[in-house]
């Protein structure tokens, strides 16, 4: 349908510019596409080229500082403290991963089945993470306390132990600590999400399972697992994410210590940049995460590919 | 293969309970259908002897063992769900095998088995697809294709075709009974549609509120139904029922409907005088006449190519009458319609049943 358009003399070709823009689906694309590509060059690009650029550069805080190459790294290289905090790191992530990874699903599988107050249930599962961690931390403090830990005094009234443990003070112990206060703060969202997933798998599955002749653990094993791979890949990236660059609970709890036995990469960059002032060292940690973290992306992109069975046709 | 026996069954999901004592015989190599609307119970019945629901009281017996306490797997019964219940992340082949995998069967003899029931269901070229890259119809199959690989001693299926277009359905009817003629395992089947009840039982059983009105072939429940519910289930179009009172005239009964008009009844019918009633009558039982039989005003035509309905009013009540000639009728003709004798039904006005 064609309008018959007015025309206003010396105007025309104005208004017919305008309206050709306003119809061109590639700039009004373009327009729509605006806000969102300020934002993520404003608040993501900007900032982790700013950080790769100050790692190459030997800044303070106060100071412009000179670009040096690859001076920094070469120094973090010879670092016996950056070293310890990059094998803490990789300790803190694998462990809280997989023990996050096994006590969520398995709660998960509980939470499946019918429970009275289901829905209160789940609620409760929730709270971990939703508590501000600054908040868990500072509980978990108290908790770890080599004075007043109640897990201490607990176990000396049943008699498991005559003296009280030194939760933080002893790097064995820290490192055992924060890793449980994470997993304790993580298992919610390994939980919750693993169980959405269980809920997408039909009834009838397992139903047809157990008439083949299926055990429960086979149900498990040959319909469940499979089934839910897709989401235990996105689960656990994040999950691995999540806790690679964990920062709060440390810093809350141990600040590193002691011994920098519980300095995680991302505590480390932070004491070296802003107390320790050296702003290019400080971004040249920070900046040797990125490989890691873009393994661990790797990973979770191979896993997360569709499966064979989960291409063509119809879902239903 | 082996009868199953249901005797006084019940069943209650905490403090309701939806079947109420039921007791169906299925032979040895029957094809029984459980027809009924939604909510009768029929699927829970069907879900009670695969072992998925736990028998509240009665006995369900296979092949003469009792089964209320045998979990499923001990059953030896396959089941066709009504959304195939496929496992998705496995092909064709293993959906069939699965079963045999787990009972740790020889490879070869899965393979044979497998093999064997694909080219039974025109499934050969599928086997190494996921149940995503098929159509409707060849899940359908497969579905059964995984019924077939265990040479169970009862076959079950829950409402196995209410997932495929009209076409397809009919095509899947065929094929089930087809297979069936061919195993001669014994089936129990669930569903709503009474043209499949019809089409494929041996002896169909209608449910209704958790109880079983009636058993018996697809030809009895047609020819007698035992009351007001089966006679309007069975049948299509369904059966015209017009409520009146019986009238005895010495020795020339009939049913005078709410509206005065009369409706002949055969010399010999039950029912004392006044007695209210459902006047019960099936479409092709309404012939043409010229003088005789009851005035009915012709509402809408609808020629079909093989058979012409006529919808109606006759005696005040909305009826429909099906001829296999054509006829070139008008809205509001009047027209008149002779019931045959030997074919009218009287069901008891408030009890529903037949007289």
């Amino acid at each position: 349908m064609v309008a018959e358009a007015p025309k206003v003399p010396g105007r025309s070709y104005q208004l017919s510019l305008w309206a050709r823009l306003n119809n061109n689906r590639d700039i009004l694309g373009l327009f729509f596409m605006l806000p969102a590509a300020v934002i993520l060059l404003l608040f993501l690009t900007y900032p982790l080229g700013l950080g790769v650029y100050l790692s190459m550069t030997d800044s303070r805080i106060g100071g412009v500082g000179n670009f040096i190459w690859f001076e920094n790294f070469e120094w973090l290289y010879g670092d016996r403290v950056f070293w310890l905090a990059v094998f803490n790191t990789l300790l803190y992530t694998i462990a809280a991963s997989i023990i996050k990874f096994a006590l969520g699903l398995w709660l998960a599988l509980i939470l499946n089945h019918h429970l009275p107050f289901k829905a209160f249930i789940r609620a409760i599962v929730l709270l971990p993470w939703i508590v501000p961690t600054v908040l868990s931390a500072i509980a978990f403090w108290w908790l770890f306390d080599s004075q007043y830990s109640i897990i201490s005094w607990a176990l000396q009234k049943m008699g498991i132990i005559d003296q009280y443990i030194d939760f933080l003070g002893d790097p064995d112990n820290a490192r055992a600590s924060v890793i449980a206060a994470n997993i304790w703060r993580g298992i919610p969202f390994v939980a919750i999400t693993l169980l959405a997933g269980l809920q997408t798998i039909s009834v009838s599955l397992h139903e047809a399972a157990t008439l083949d002749g299926a055990t429960p653990w086979q149900r498990f094993r040959h319909i469940t697992l499979p089934m839910l791979t897709p989401i235990i890949a996105v689960v656990m990236t994040f999950s691995v994410l999540f806790t690679f660059t964990d920062f709060q609970l440390i810093y809350v709890l141990t600040r590193g210590g002691p011994l920098n036995a519980t300095h995680l990469m991302a505590t480390l960059s932070f004491q070296r940049a802003i107390p320790g002032t050296q702003l290019g060292e400080g971004a040249a940690i920070a900046t040797a995460m990125i490989p890691f973290l873009i393994t661990a992306i790797l990973f979770s992109y191979f896993g997360l590919q569709n499966r064979k069975w989960q291409h063509g046709g119809r879902d239903d | 293969m082996a009868a199953v026996s249901i005797q006084k069954v019940f069943k209650s999901f905490g403090s309701t309970e939806v079947i109420h004592g039921v007791d169906v015989d299925i032979g040895d190599h029957e094809f029984v259908v459980l027809v009924g609307p939604s909510g009768c119970g029929k699927s829970t019945l069907l879900r009670m002897i695969a072992g998925l629901e736990k028998i509240t009281a009665g006995e369900i017996a296979i092949g003469n063992v009792v089964v209320n306490t045998v979990p499923p797997k001990e059953r030896d019964i396959a089941m066709v769900f009504q959304n195939y219940a496929l496992y998705p992340h496995m092909t064709v082949y293993n959906n069939m095998a699965f079963s045999l995998l787990l009972a740790r069967a020889p490879k070869a003899a899965i393979d044979e088995r497998v093999r064997e029931a694909a080219g039974i269901l025109s499934l050969t070229p599928y086997l190494d697809r996921y149940p995503r890259q098929l159509s409707g119809g060849q899940r359908q199959r497969v579905a059964m294709g995984r019924a077939i690989v265990r040479n169970p001693q009862v076959f079950l299926f829950d409402e196995p075709l209410s997932n495929l277009d009209a076409k397809l359905r009919v095509q899947m009817r065929t094929e089930i009974k087809l297979l069936h003629q061919r195993l001669r395992t014994t089936s129990v089947y669930v569903t709503h549609d009474q043209v499949e009840a019809m089409t494929m039982a041996d002896k169909i059983v209608v449910m209704r509120d958790g109880h079983v009105d009636q058993t018996g072939t697809p030809l009895e429940l047609y020819d007698s139904p035992v009351n007001l519910f089966v006679a309007g289930f069975i049948g299509s179009p369904a059966m015209n029922f017009i409520r009146g009172r019986i009238v005895r005239n010495g020795g020339a009964p009939s049913v005078r409907a709410d509206d005065g008009t009369d409706l002949p009844l055969p010399p010999d019918a039950a029912g004392e005088e006044g007695r209210p009633v459902h006047y019960g009558v099936r479409p092709s039982d309404l012939a043409l006449t010229d003088t005789a039989g009851v005035e009915t005003t012709v509402g809408v035509i609808e020629p079909t190519g093989a058979d012409t309905f006529l919808y109606g009013t006759m005696a005040g009540s909305e009826i429909c009458a099906m001829f296999t000639e054509r006829h070139g009728f008008e809205p509001g003709q009047k027209v008149r319609l002779m019931p045959r004798l030997d074919r009218v039904h009287l069901f008891d006005g408030e009890s529903g049943q037949h007289l």
